[in-house]
């Protein structure tokens, strides 16, 4: 057995014959008992990624295996191995929790008595036993999204597919599936997430690709990609615009990276956040600019995107519409 | 790999893993049915008011040949009933699609063709409901089967194939409609004309000239004649044979286009 859980080998795949190409060439070789993240912006093909690593889509080219098996040569043997939960919490509202979770482990083909036994102790686990005989209709976005979880490991599957875990959840509720997912990996499961935030691929995911446009732009570990892009940002407000241009020469080569000017807010990732900022207010009030706001903050996945690409992580609307028949039927850009 | 030797793995053959799973995607449709308050209405109150308007309003000035409307009628309504039943399939497929359900069904090691057979057999079930319910309201309005039992079975089941045999037509209309609400209103422009322009309410000689050969031949009219024939124990030519030729036909065509629509969005 490949001692990957995922090896992928320049997928492509294109969308309306060939217009519009989700992914361009993407290979990944995600390895056993850890989380490995997908960061990218809406219309990345992060979705597109996990839909052909989970047989949902087949690749127009380039091959993939998952836990040694080929996704297109035998995807029936890829669905045994593997666990998904999606974006969209795919719960059936009109079932209750329970018989959500059993419903999935008859059609993984399981025991019923495992089945029975697996779903009250999933439901236990996440906190749902209370809720266990509530039509999910009624459920909590957070609640849903634990369940959408539970129904991925019923199966108890080596490889856990992951799509935006944590996207429109509250903090607590964010903090929580974190927690979880640490949970998971412990036990040995491996988790392929994608994510569009930086901080939750920085505190789940060892190793990380980041994707725009279908490519790859940066991969390595969380450390190596902060290390290359700056661990902090800083980021001064000038009360005009023609300070802020003037104040960016002032400071630019305390870092390697171009700053980045936005009306009156000039960015500029850096190293060591707090001495540099002390530098840069001393330059900046020997010139007699007067400023309007400073702060250090962690970088975003727009930072990371400037930095990298030298473009915002823009909203793919137009990309993400082509994408799937999915796209089609209103529901919200994926991928 | 200890974690997958923790999973049992159930050793039964592939077919009874397939009919496996049509009944359990059957029995999530069918819990839906009763928790939905609008598709129990849709399914069991809307027939129920059909038969009480016809027969108490607009029964009293529609003549028929040889003895009540409300003979007439309570076989007609049946046929309607169950044909208008397989829009739960088309609305229930397009929400699985639009909510992403379908997508989490794909990755599963289920059987590919349970998703759709599961659906269409819950209608199936669904329809057995409620031809039952609808002949004993029908009985309670007066309502006099003057056939055999054998053959109000017969009617009954006739209805059940046929009606299951077109819902596979609205399976597919469900999976190429964009969102349940389009899905809906395609739905109605074929299943209206199919099944009012037919002689499930009136007979078909009391309807215009240019539109009588349309209603005569089309394939509800057959079921109804049948239905009628079946359940009255009147004569009925060769209705049964050919509703159940139509179904046939029907499944050949409309099956492999539901499955291929399938395959093609989800």
């Amino acid at each position: 057995m490949s001692e990957f859980a995922v090896e992928a080998l320049s997928i492509v795949r294109t969308f309306r014959d060939g217009e519009v190409r989700a992914l361009d060439g993407v290979t990944l070789h995600v390895p056993r008992g850890e989380v490995f993240g997908l960061l990218g912006p809406n219309g990345s093909g992060k979705t597109t990624m996990i839909r052909i690593l989970s047989t949902i889509l087949k690749p127009t080219s380039g091959t993939a295996t998952v836990n040694g098996i080929d996704v297109v040569k035998h995807p029936d043997a890829v669905r045994r191995s593997i666990g998904l939960a999606g974006q969209y919490a795919t719960v059936d509202e009109n079932l209750t929790g329970y018989e959500n979770l059993r419903m999935i482990g008859l059609l993984n083909h399981l025991d019923k008595s495992f089945v029975f036994k697996r779903s009250h102790e999933l439901l236990e686990q996440f906190g749902l036993t209370d809720a266990a005989n509530r039509t999910t209709k009624t459920y909590s976005g957070g609640m849903r999204r634990r369940l959408d979880l539970g129904a991925a490991l019923v199966a108890n599957p080596p490889l856990l597919f992951l799509d935006e875990p944590t996207t429109g959840l509250d903090p607590q509720s964010r903090q929580d599936m974190w927690g979880t997912i640490e949970g998971l990996v412990e036990g040995g499961t491996t988790v392929l997430l994608t994510t569009q935030y930086l901080e939750e691929a920085d505190r789940l995911a060892k190793q990380l690709v980041v994707l725009d446009h279908g490519r790859i732009i940066a991969e390595g570990t969380s450390q190596e990609l902060k290390t290359r892009l700056g661990s902090t940002v800083l980021s001064i407000t000038f009360t005009n615009t023609d300070d802020a241009r003037r104040g960016a020469e002032l400071i630019a080569d305390l870092s390697p990276k171009a700053a980045i000017i936005e009306g009156t807010v000039v960015d500029l990732t850096v190293d060591r956040g707090p001495a540099l900022a002390a530098d840069a207010l001393r330059r900046l009030d020997s010139a007699g600019i007067t400023l309007a706001g400073l702060t250090l903050r962690e970088p975003s996945l727009d930072d990371v995107f400037l930095n990298l690409t030298g473009h915002k992580a823009e909203e793919e609307t137009i990309l993400a519409a082509g994408e799937s028949p999915a796209g089609r039927r209103g529901r919200k850009a994926r991928t | 790999m200890s974690i997958i030797a923790t999973t049992p793995k159930s050793s039964k053959s592939s077919l009874r893993w397939a009919i496996s799973d049509v009944l359990t995607i059957a029995r999530r449709n069918l819990l839906a049915l009763v928790r939905i308050p609008t598709s129990l209405v849709f399914a069991v109150i809307q027939p129920v008011m059909f038969v009480l308007l016809f027969r108490f309003i607009f029964g009293n000035v529609i003549q028929v040949p040889g003895g009540a409307y409300v003979n007439y009628l309570i076989p007609g309504i049946l046929v309607q009933t169950t044909i208008f039943g397989a829009i739960g399939t088309t609305i229930g497929l397009a929400e699985d699609l639009q909510r992403g359900l379908i997508e989490r069904f794909r990755a599963l090691p289920m059987a590919r063709m349970a998703v759709l057979t599961g659906r269409t057999v819950a209608d199936f079930i669904r329809n057995i409901g409620v031809v039952i319910i609808i002949t004993f309201v029908g009985m309670a309005v007066a309502f006099r089967p003057s056939g055999s039992f054998v053959s109000y079975i017969q009617a009954c089941l006739l209805m059940l194939v046929f009606a299951y045999c077109l819902s596979w037509g609205f399976a597919f209309v469900g999976l190429a409609a964009p969102n349940s609400e389009t899905a809906q209103a395609m739905a109605f422009p074929v299943i209206f004309p199919l099944t009012f322009a037919s002689s499930i309410f009136v007979p078909v000689s009391k309807m215009p000239g240019w539109l009588q050969p349309f209603a005569n031949n089309q394939p509800v009219s057959q079921c109804a004649t049948a239905v009628r024939g079946l359940m009255l124990g009147t004569p009925h030519g060769a209705s049964t044979w050919i509703t159940l030729a139509w179904s046939v036909g029907a499944i050949a065509v409309l099956a492999p286009l539901a499955t291929a629509q399938y395959r093609k969005v989800a």
